[in-house]
């Protein structure tokens, strides 16, 4: 469905991925996991568009990403949960899930789209009407998912969909996303938290410092050494 | 009711009466900074050159009221695309003061322009409209339309940010400008349509203008500096905050401008603007990130 | 570098009226010093990334201050100029004080100063019983000829050795501050003014030295120029359009030269004259049409300015 093919990209002189080949098939939820700064989130970013690889090729269902403009990539079916969520603090819930489905083949849709999303989160029903920044860390979260599912993606791209939530939140936060993955989206996820992310993913890769250094199945990685290597340095 | 008073009344209400329109004026400035983070040093020549079409279409050419209106808020709308394509978007990644500098220049050409195309006589659409006789006040009849006719060109504004998908993805921009592309918006596209809005805003309130105003080349300089000032204290961007302060410099306008010139009622306006920002600078700096 | 070509221009400049005096020429000469010391004035701390596009008002209050103090005081401008420098300094503080004290940077001390300048306009105006309004206002003539005392001077020469020394004097304050501690402040702070702060740097009081010197000089440039004149209107010495040319010559001169603004004013005020000359007795508001024009593209196109892109050229 997704391959990147050796790609490379960075800022300016720094060089954040270095050759980077990866794989989604449709249906399969994908992690990629690496410590701080390994080049997680430069690797959703060339797959969203927001950053353009040096070198190499992204392909989505033979659609070449890198000759798509950047706001076109939605409507490839890729939407991307981006780092720290990125709500629009001072607007609504329902505006921002508004601008989840921006696009104009998603605008039809949009009643179908906005009822799909709060039956999966409720409480987003609830709080419709609140600024986006008022509420807590969990609830945005799913606000930011729930803003890119309004496009009805075929992937999904989620960074660091636990990070600074409480254990109870990001349990809550990972039986959500299996729930969207049931339902037919592929979800690529990005995580720090790694023995999590290894029990709702079929695969995994683990990159580090800007090249992937291991990949395999969930199971056989979760007490691979090449994990505890990653992380620990030893 | 003393004769004192009803003056006074009359200031008060004729205060009231401006406030729409300086607000109209600060909101066409406000949403083009918060979009594009660009400030129109020239968009009181915009409105200039929209007083003339209207002086032109409706005077010279005899065209009925409403479309003059019209014409002339279709025609500044485009004039404010054109700003953008030709000036503004060359200098997006430029240093801020270049961006202001370079619609100073517009400012310079605008006023030079009208000079050559239009003269530099005093102009006016020469229609008079009645002026109301309530409780011993006169309220002038213009000022009334004016009035309405801005609270209806912003009610339709905020309506159009509200309800559109456009109106929300303009709003949106001017709060994270990054992820824009996530949801499928062409940040370019938005600009030109937050252009075109901001020029036609600025028409509206020519049209608005001119029938209280006579119109010159150096008109602008009137309307330009109060309607930084409004911008500045209701926090750039910040559209609330732009309609308050509207209201509270018309009325210090008003009424100053009661016992004195009405250039008098603008130096009050400044000089309550430095005490301001004395007393509440948080609201100046209100939603700046 | 050598200083000598450095005094051997001073001395050349100095001669210049000596060996060649056309009043016309003279004239042009005079102007652009008067003007360059107050695109200089301004430089001084725009380049800091002050950015006001209010000293036409300082400008203004110069020129009318001066002017009113002889007018209707009978009070010589040896005494009415530094009175007229204090109102320009009091006038910054009272405007950039809350701005500094408050943070107020960027786009928002543009747009402050920018209604300051627009003001200032607005008061001439308002005052027209005292300054005569948009009529402009003249200096009365002391006893016909010229006057040390009145500072009033019918020989071009005269005028163009004082515009000259003014201009000097501006260039001395320019690399002044340029070696100074207070120029690494200034430029820390606009560089980032949180972190200037935490390194000890007393923000507000740094970027407000630096306004109230170029206010001064600003207000300078405006009694100068109505000494010379003999005539000001709120159109010629205040409000926006001032303002702005101030702040166009010093970008399209080169904003981090010391000579920058100078070519600036060279630049901008012969290439005014020249539209005037061969077009604006045709037709009123050419020559501003092209000069608006141009600036738009030099600002687009040469965004370091012509003297700071040669230098940047030779540089390399």
């Amino acid at each position: 469905m997704l391959e990147l093919t050796r790609v490379r990209a960075g800022y300016g002189s720094f060089q954040a991925l270095f050759d980077v080949s990866l794989e989604v098939r449709r249906g399969e939820a994908v992690g990629v996991i690496g410590p701080n700064g390994a080049g997680k989130t430069t690797l959703m970013r060339v797959i969203s568009g927001l950053i353009r690889p040096t070198a190499g090729s992204i392909v989505m269902e033979r659609v070449d990403l890198l000759a798509t403009p950047p706001h076109r990539i939605v409507e490839i079916g890729i939407a991307h949960v981006p780092e720290s969520r990125r709500l629009f603090p001072r607007m609504t819930v329902e505006d921002n899930l508004k601008m989840g489905g921006f696009l104009p083949a998603a605008r039809p849709k949009a009643r179908r789209r906005f009822d799909f999303v709060y039956e999966l989160f409720p409480l987003l029903r609830e709080r419709r009407r609140q600024l986006a920044g008022s509420m807590s860390g969990g609830e945005q979260q799913m606000c930011a998912i729930g803003r890119a599912l309004m496009s009805e993606p075929k992937l999904l791209l989620l960074d660091e969909p636990s990070a600074g939530l409480a254990p109870v939140v990001v349990d809550l936060v990972f039986a959500l996303v299996q729930r969207i993955r049931a339902g037919g989206v592929t979800v690529l996820i990005v995580e720090q938290n790694v023995q999590q992310v290894l029990r709702i993913v079929d695969r995994a890769y683990v990159l580090k410092a800007g090249s992937i250094r291991a990949a395999g199945a969930a199971a056989e990685l979760r007490d691979s050494a090449i994990i505890r290597e990653a992380y620990l340095g030893v | 009711m003393g004769i004192f008073d009803v003056y006074l009344l009359e200031a008060l209400i004729n205060g009231v009466l401006l406030g729409g329109v300086l607000a109209l004026l600060s909101l066409g400035l406000n949403l083009v900074f918060g979009v594009i983070d660009v400030v129109w040093i020239c968009y009181a020549e915009l409105i200039m050159l929209g007083m003339y079409a209207m002086y032109f279409l409706s005077r010279v050419y005899h065209a009925p009221m409403v479309l003059a209106a019209a014409i002339c808020i279709v025609t500044v709308g485009v004039l404010g695309v054109l700003l953008h394509v030709v000036v503004i978007a060359p200098l997006l990644g430029a240093a801020p003061i270049n961006q202001l500098l370079a619609t100073g220049g517009v400012l310079f050409f605008l006023q030079s322009a009208a000079t050559i195309l239009f003269g530099i006589e005093f102009k006016n659409l020469g229609v008079r409209l009645p002026v109301l006789k309530v409780a011993g006040m006169f309220i002038s009849y213009a000022r009334l339309l004016a009035f309405g006719a801005a609270l209806i060109g912003m009610v339709l504004v905020y309506l159009f940010l509200r309800r559109t998908y456009t109106g929300t993805a303009i709003r949106a921009i001017a709060q994270d400008r990054q992820i824009m592309t996530l949801m499928g918006v062409d940040s370019r596209r938005i600009y030109v349509i937050t252009s075109a809005l901001g020029g036609g805003l600025a028409g509206l309130a020519a049209c608005l203008l001119v029938l209280q105003y006579d119109v010159h080349p150096f008109v602008g300089l009137t309307f330009g500096p109060i309607t930084f000032l409004i911008c500045v204290l209701g926090g750039l961007g910040n559209f609330g905050g732009g309609f308050v302060a509207a209201f509270v410099f018309a009325e210090i306008i008003s009424v100053g401008g009661l016992y004195l010139d009405l250039e008098w009622g603008y130096v009050f306006a400044f000089a309550f603007f430095i005490a301001m920002m004395f007393v509440r600078p948080q609201g100046l700096l209100a939603r700046r990130s | 570098m050598s200083r000598w070509p450095r005094w051997i221009a001073g001395a050349a400049l100095v001669a210049l009226p000596f060996v060649y005096h056309a009043p016309y020429p003279l004239h042009i000469a005079i102007l652009i010093l008067i003007w360059s010391f107050a695109y200089t004035s301004w430089s001084a701390m725009g380049r800091f990334g002050l950015t006001s596009l209010g000293h036409g008002g300082f400008m203004g209050t110069g020129a009318y201050v001066t002017a009113l103090l002889w007018n209707r005081g009978g009070v010589s401008p040896w005494l009415g100029i530094p009175v007229a420098l204090l109102a320009g300094a009091l006038l910054a503080v009272l405007v950039a004080y809350p701005c500094f004290r408050y943070r107020i940077t960027g786009h928002y001390f543009a747009l402050v100063t920018l209604a300051l300048g627009g003001i200032v306009l607005q008061v001439i105006t308002a005052t027209r019983d005292y300054t005569g309004g948009s009529l402009g206002y003249t200096p009365e003539r002391y006893q016909g000829g010229s006057s040390l005392y009145a500072l009033q001077f019918s020989g071009k020469t005269t005028w163009y050795l004082i515009a000259l020394a003014v201009w000097a004097a501006g260039l001395y304050v320019w690399y002044r501050v340029d070696g100074s501690m207070l120029r690494y402040a200034l430029e820390a702070i606009s560089e980032d003014e949180d972190a200037a702060a935490a390194t000890g740097v007393h923000v507000t009081a740094e970027k407000l030295k630096i306004t109230v010197v170029s206010a001064a000089m600003t207000a300078l440039a405006g009694a100068l120029y109505c000494q010379y004149q003999m005539f000001i209107s709120p159109d010629t010495v205040s409000g926006i359009s001032v303002s702005l040319q101030m702040v166009f010559a010093a970008v399209v001169g080169g904003l981090y030269v010391a000579l920058g603004p100078t070519v600036g004013a060279v630049i901008t005020i012969l290439m005014a004259e020249v539209l005037r000359i061969s077009v604006g007795t045709r037709a009123v508001g050419w020559d501003n049409l092209v000069y608006g024009a141009l600036l738009v593209v030099f600002i687009v196109f040469l965004p370091k300015g012509i003297l700071g892109t040669v230098l940047a050229h030779r540089q390399r």
